[in-house]
C-alpha cells in the first residue's frame, strides 16, 4: 500500500472547516505524548489545561480578557492576510498603539473628563497605523517584503517602549520600577464585569465590522480581488497600492487599539511586558479562524484557554511557563498541515506487481 | 500512410465525473510513426483521454495496452517511463530560472547531469527546435518557450509523444518549423497523438483522426480526404456557419468611437516591450483586426487601451470624442468601453471567485445595482452572472461555481458574455478565441460581428491569421511596438500581412 496526495478539482469547502478540528484533535495526541514525556499523568494534565479553566468563574472571565487583544489583532490580520499582505508585525503594531494612546495619561496625567478615554483610543489607533504604514511605504514604494520589515519593527517597537518606562515616562513615585505612572479614572477602560472591560465590546464590533467589509462591500472584495488575482485587480481598475496600504492601516489600527485597550483596561499602566506575544498568537488565530472574522472570533477565544490552561499546568504540575507557547506552535503547525487536504485528497494505492519490463528479464 | 505496428491502444475507456460520463466507451489505436489527430469540441473529453494516457487520471472502465501488452498507467512518471511524453497546451516552466535548469527539474536526477547543456544543445537543433541552454525562460517568448516543453520530452527519448493544442501559441511560421519537426518525429518512428482545433493544420499534417463528441468517438475520418466542413461538422455535430461574410461591405462610415493618437510608452519591465508612436482610429460599425507576431506589443497595447497602463497624456486616447488617456479602467468602462483580455485565468477573471463575484469584477463601475454606497448586491449579481450563463450558452456545473471550474472555453464565453451584455459602444478584445472550440469560437465571432453592426467600434488582437482575416473590416500589423496603418482587408493579402508581421514596416 503506497499513499498518495492527489489534488482535487476543487478546494474542498468541508475541509476549509474540517481542518482546524483536525489540527486540535492531533493536537490534544501531541499534548498526551508530551505530557507522558514530561512525566505526568497524561489525562490529568490535559484537564488540568484544557477543561479545568472552562469550569471556573473567574478562569472564563480571564479567558474573555486575553481574547480580547487577540480577536482585535486577528481580524486585522485576516483582513490583510486575504488581500495577500503579510503582516507579521501585529506585535510592534500593539506596542506601538500602547506608547501613543499612553500619551496623554502619563504627560498630561490632570487632563481628565469624558473626551479623554475616546482620545486615549484615537491615538492608540493612530500609532498601530503609522507603525504599520512604515511596512506599507516600503512595500509600495521600494518592492520591500513587508514581511522583513514588520517583523522587525517590533523588536524597534518593544526597545523604544522599554526605553521609556525606564527613562522619560518612567513613574515618579514609582520606586524606581521601569512602569510609567498609573493612568487616571477617566483614561481607563470601564469594566464590563470583574476583569473584563469595554475592549471586548469594542472587539466584538470590530469583528463584525470586518465581517461586513470582507463579505458585502465593494472595498472587501477590492481586497479580496488583489490578494487573489492581482492583476485580474488591475484590469477591474482597484489599485494594488492602495489596497496595500488600506489593509495595513486597518490591520495596524485595530493591533493599536488592543495595545491601548490592554493597558488602558486590563493593567493601568505601562510596564515592558504589556504582551505575552498576543501580536504573534493572533497570527495562529487569524489562521484558524480561516481568516474569517468570526472564525478568528472562536479561535482568539481558544488561543486564550491556551493562556489559561498553561498558566494552570504551571501551578498544578510545575511544567514550565513556555507551555503555552509550545501548544500555540503545534496548533499552528498542524492546522497548516491540515491545510493541505483542502487542495489534496488521500489516495491509498494498492502495491501493484513490477512492471510488464521487468517481468520479462530473465 | 505508415504502416507501423499498433503502439498504444485504448479501449473501451470510461471515465466518469460525478453523473457526467467525461469519456464514454473510447476506443483509439495509435500506430508507431503515425501523426493521429484527437478532434473535439471543448468538452468532448479529450484532455480526460490524454491524461488517462498520460497517468494523471485512472480510467473507471476499459484497458490500455503498449505494443500489444496489457499495461496501466498509474501516473506520469510511469508513462514517461514507458516511452510517452506529453507538451501541455499550458506550459509549467519556471521563468527565473534557464532553460538547462528547467530541463533538469522534470528529468530523473541522473539524466540531469553536467552534459545536459549540450545535449539540449543537440537536440534542439536536430530537430530544428534551437535553444540556447542558458537563456533565461522570463525572457522568451511564448514560441520558445514551447519548444522548451518540446525539447524535454524529446530528451526522454519518447516513442509516443502527446501534443495538446501546440499550435495555439504560434506564429504561421513557428507551427511550420513545429510541423517539419513532428513529421521528421513520425519519420523516425515515433508517434504523436495531435490534439487541436485548427482543422487545417490537421488536414495537412496528420495520417489520421479520431473525432470525440461528448465523450464518445463520433468518427474516425481520414483527414488527407475529408474537407474542412466534414471534419467541422464531426466535431460540432452541425453544419458550421462563417462569422458572416465581410467582404463587399461599405467601408464605415460611423463616428470614430476609439481613437489612439501618438501613444507611445516605455516598457515597464526588462521583458516587455515599448510602444512607438501608435495611431488608430477605430469608427462605429467596423471591427479593427490588429495581427502580429505574439510579444510584438500586443500585451503592453491591450493594457494601454484598457487603462492598465495608462498614459502620460490624456489626448492620446479617446473613447467617444472624450480625451481619457490618464484615466484607470473604470472610468474608460463608465465611457462605455469594454475590454477583454487574453489571459482569462487570473487576469480576465479571478479562478478562486465565483462567476458572480467575476461578473462584479468587471461591471461594478457601470452596473449601479450591482453595488450601491459602496455595498455589493450579491443576489444581482447572481442574477447578472445567470443572465450571462443563459444568454451566452456557458456550460457551467450548477448553481454559482467558482471560474475556476469551468473549463477554458466556456470560461471564455463567460468572460465575452460579461462584456457583450452591457452593449459597449466601444471594445478591445485580445486573442478573443484563445484556446476556443470551433463552435464557441464562431460564435464569438458572430457576437462581435453583431456588436459591430449595432454600431459599436471592436478592436480584436490576435496572432490568429486566419480570425483575424475572417472578423475584420480593416487590418493592421504590429511588429515591434509600432502599428502599420490600417487598410481595409478587401485590398490586403496574407502575403503582405505576414510581410508586416515579419517586421518589414519598420
Amino acid at each position: 500500500m503506497r499513499i498518495e496526495l492527489r489534488q482535487r478539482t476543487e478546494d474542498s469547502r468541508l475541509m476549509v472547516w474540517l481542518s482546524p478540528l483536525l489540527a486540535l484533535g492531533l493536537t490534544l495526541v501531541f499534548g498526551t505524548v508530551l505530557f507522558a514525556a514530561l512525566g505526568h499523568d497524561p489525562l490529568r494534565a490535559l484537564h488540568v489545561y484544557f477543561v479545568k479553566p472552562l469550569t471556573e468563574a473567574w478562569s472564563l472571565e480571564e479567558i474573555v480578557v486575553k481574547a480580547t487583544p487577540l480577536a482585535l489583532i486577528g481580524v486585522g490580520l485576516a483582513l490583510v492576510f486575504r488581500a495577500n499582505v503579510w503582516n507579521i508585525g501585529a506585535e510592534g503594531q500593539y506596542t506601538v498603539g500602547a506608547i501613543c494612546g499612553s500619551v496623554l495619561p502619563v504627560m498630561l496625567p490632570d487632563l481628565q473628563g469624558p473626551l479623554l478615554l475616546p482620545a486615549v483610543l484615537v491615538c492608540g489607533a493612530l500609532g498601530g497605523m503609522a507603525w504599520a504604514a512604515i511596512p506599507a511605504f516600503f512595500r509600495v514604494r521600494f518592492g520591500a517584503s513587508e514581511i522583513l520589515t514588520s517583523l522587525m519593527l517590533v523588536y524597534v517597537a518593544q526597545l523604544l517602549l522599554d526605553w521609556l518606562v525606564r527613562g522619560p515616562w518612567r513613574n515618579p513615585e514609582g520606586y524606581n520600577f521601569p512602569e510609567s505612572r498609573l493612568f487616571e479614572a477617566d483614561a481607563v477602560l470601564p469594566a464590563l464585569a470583574g476583569r473584563m472591560h469595554y475592549g471586548t465590546v469594542l472587539a466584538l464590533v470590530a469583528v463584525a465590522a470586518l465581517a461586513i467589509v470582507l463579505g458585502r462591500t465593494l472595498k472587501g472584495f477590492e481586497f479580496r480581488v488583489i490578494g487573489a488575482a492581482p492583476r485580474a485587480g488591475a484590469f477591474a481598475g482597484f489599485s494594488e497600492r492602495r489596497s496595500i496600504m488600506a489593509v495595513l492601516a486597518i490591520s495596524g489600527g485595530l493591533a493599536g487599539i488592543a495595545g491601548i485597550g490592554e493597558v488602558s483596561g486590563t493593567i493601568g499602566q505601562l510596564h515592558p511586558s504589556i504582551s505575552p506575544g498576543y501580536g504573534f498568537t493572533a497570527i495562529i488565530a487569524a489562521f484558524l479562524g480561516r481568516l474569517n472574522p468570526v472564525g478568528v472570533l472562536f479561535a482568539s477565544l481558544l488561543l486564550a484557554l491556551t493562556y489559561i490552561g498553561g498558566e494552570a499546568a504551571q501551578v498544578s504540575l510545575g511544567v514550565s511557563d513556555k507551555i503555552a507557547r509550545v501548544f500555540q506552535g503545534a496548533i499552528l503547525i498542524f492546522v497548516l498541515a491540515c491545510d493541505v487536504f483542502i487542495r489534496y485528497r488521500l489516495h491509498f494505492q494498492p502495491m501493484r506487481r513490477p512492471a510488464a519490463r521487468a517481468e520479462d528479464a530473465p | 500512410m505508415p504502416g507501423g505496428n499498433v503502439l498504444l491502444e485504448a479501449r473501451g475507456i470510461v471515465k466518469r465525473f460525478g453523473g457526467l460520463a467525461a469519456n464514454d466507451r473510447i476506443d483509439l489505436a495509435v500506430h508507431a510513426g503515425e501523426l493521429h489527430a484527437l478532434l473535439g469540441e471543448n468538452g468532448a473529453g479529450k484532455s480526460t483521454l490524454v491524461k488517462i494516457l498520460y497517468g494523471s487520471l485512472q480510467p473507471d472502465e476499459g484497458a490500455v495496452s503498449w505494443e500489444g501488452r496489457p499495461t496501466t498507467v498509474g501516473n506520469p512518471a510511469e508513462a514517461r517511463a514507458l516511452g510517452i511524453g506529453m507538451v501541455f497546451q499550458h506550459f509549467s516552466l519556471f521563468e527565473g530560472l534557464t532553460v538547462a535548469e528547467n530541463i533538469a527539474l522534470a528529468l530523473p536526477p541522473d539524466a540531469a547531469g553536467r552534459g545536459l547543456a549540450d545535449d539540449v544543445r543537440s537536440v534542439s537543433e536536430s530537430y530544428g527546435l534551437p535553444l540556447d541552454p542558458a537563456a533565461r525562460v522570463a525572457s522568451l517568448p511564448v514560441g520558445v518557450r514551447q519548444r522548451i516543453e518540446i525539447v524535454r520530452c524529446l530528451l526522454q527519448r519518447p516513442r509516443l509523444l502527446i501534443m495538446d493544442e501546440p499550435t495555439s501559441v504560434l506564429t504561421p511560421q513557428e507551427a511550420e518549423r513545429l510541423f517539419e519537426t513532428l513529421r521528421r518525429l513520425a519519420g523516425e518512428g515515433c508517434a504523436v497523438l495531435y490534439i487541436s482545433h485548427r482543422l487545417e493544420e490537421v488536414r495537412q499534417l496528420c495520417h489520421s483522426a479520431t473525432v470525440l463528441r461528448h465523450g464518445r468517438v463520433v468518427g474516425r475520418p481520414d483527414p488527407k480526404t475529408a474537407s474542412m466542413a466534414d471534419l467541422a461538422r464531426l466535431m460540432v455535430g452541425a453544419d458550421v456557419q462563417g462569422a458572416g461574410n465581410r467582404e463587399g461591405r461599405p467601408a464605415a462610415t460611423g463616428p470614430v468611437r476609439l481613437a489612439v493618437r501618438g501613444l507611445s510608452l516605455e516598457a515597464d519591465t526588462p521583458f516587455g516591450v515599448s510602444l512607438d508612436d501608435v495611431s488608430l482610429e477605430v469608427r462605429g460599425g467596423e471591427i479593427v483586426g490588429v495581427a502580429g507576431v505574439a510579444g510584438n506589443g500586443q500585451d503592453e497595447l491591450f493594457a494601454a487601451l484598457s487603462g492598465e497602463t495608462p498614459a502620460s497624456d490624456d489626448a492620446a486616447i479617446e473613447i467617444d470624442g472624450r480625451a481619457c488617456g490618464r484615466m484607470g479602467p473604470r472610468r474608460r468602462r463608465r465611457l462605455g468601453a469594454a475590454f477583454i483580455p487574453e489571459e482569462r485565468l487570473g487576469h480576465a477573471a479571478v479562478p478562486a471567485m465565483r462567476l458572480s463575484e467575476n461578473a462584479v469584477l468587471t461591471r461594478h463601475g457601470t452596473d449601479p445595482e450591482l453595488a450601491t454606497g459602496g455595498l455589493l448586491h450579491l443576489s444581482q449579481a447572481r442574477g447578472l452572472a445567470r443572465r450571462i450563463v443563459e444568454r451566452f450558452d456557458v456550460r457551467a456545473p450548477e448553481g454559482d461555481p467558482e471560474a475556476g471550474a469551468l473549463s477554458g472555453g466556456n470560461l471564455q464565453k463567460f468572460v465575452v458574455g460579461r462584456e457583450l451584455d452591457r452593449r459597449p459602444g466601444v471594445l478591445a478584445v485580445s486573442q478573443p478565441t484563445w484556446g476556443v472550440d470551433i463552435g464557441a469560437a464562431t460564435g464569438i465571432r458572430r457576437e462581435l460581428a453583431a456588436l459591430a453592426r449595432d454600431g459599436a467600434a471592436v478592436l480584436a488582437i490576435s496572432q490568429d491569421l486566419d480570425e483575424i482575416l475572417e472578423i475584420s473590416d480593416r487590418i493592421a500589423v504590429i511588429s515591434r511596438g509600432r502599428l502599420s496603418p490600417a487598410v481595409p482587408t478587401g485590398d490586403t493579402t496574407r502575403e503582405a500581412i505576414g510581410l508586416l508581421m515579419g517586421g518589414a514596416g519598420d
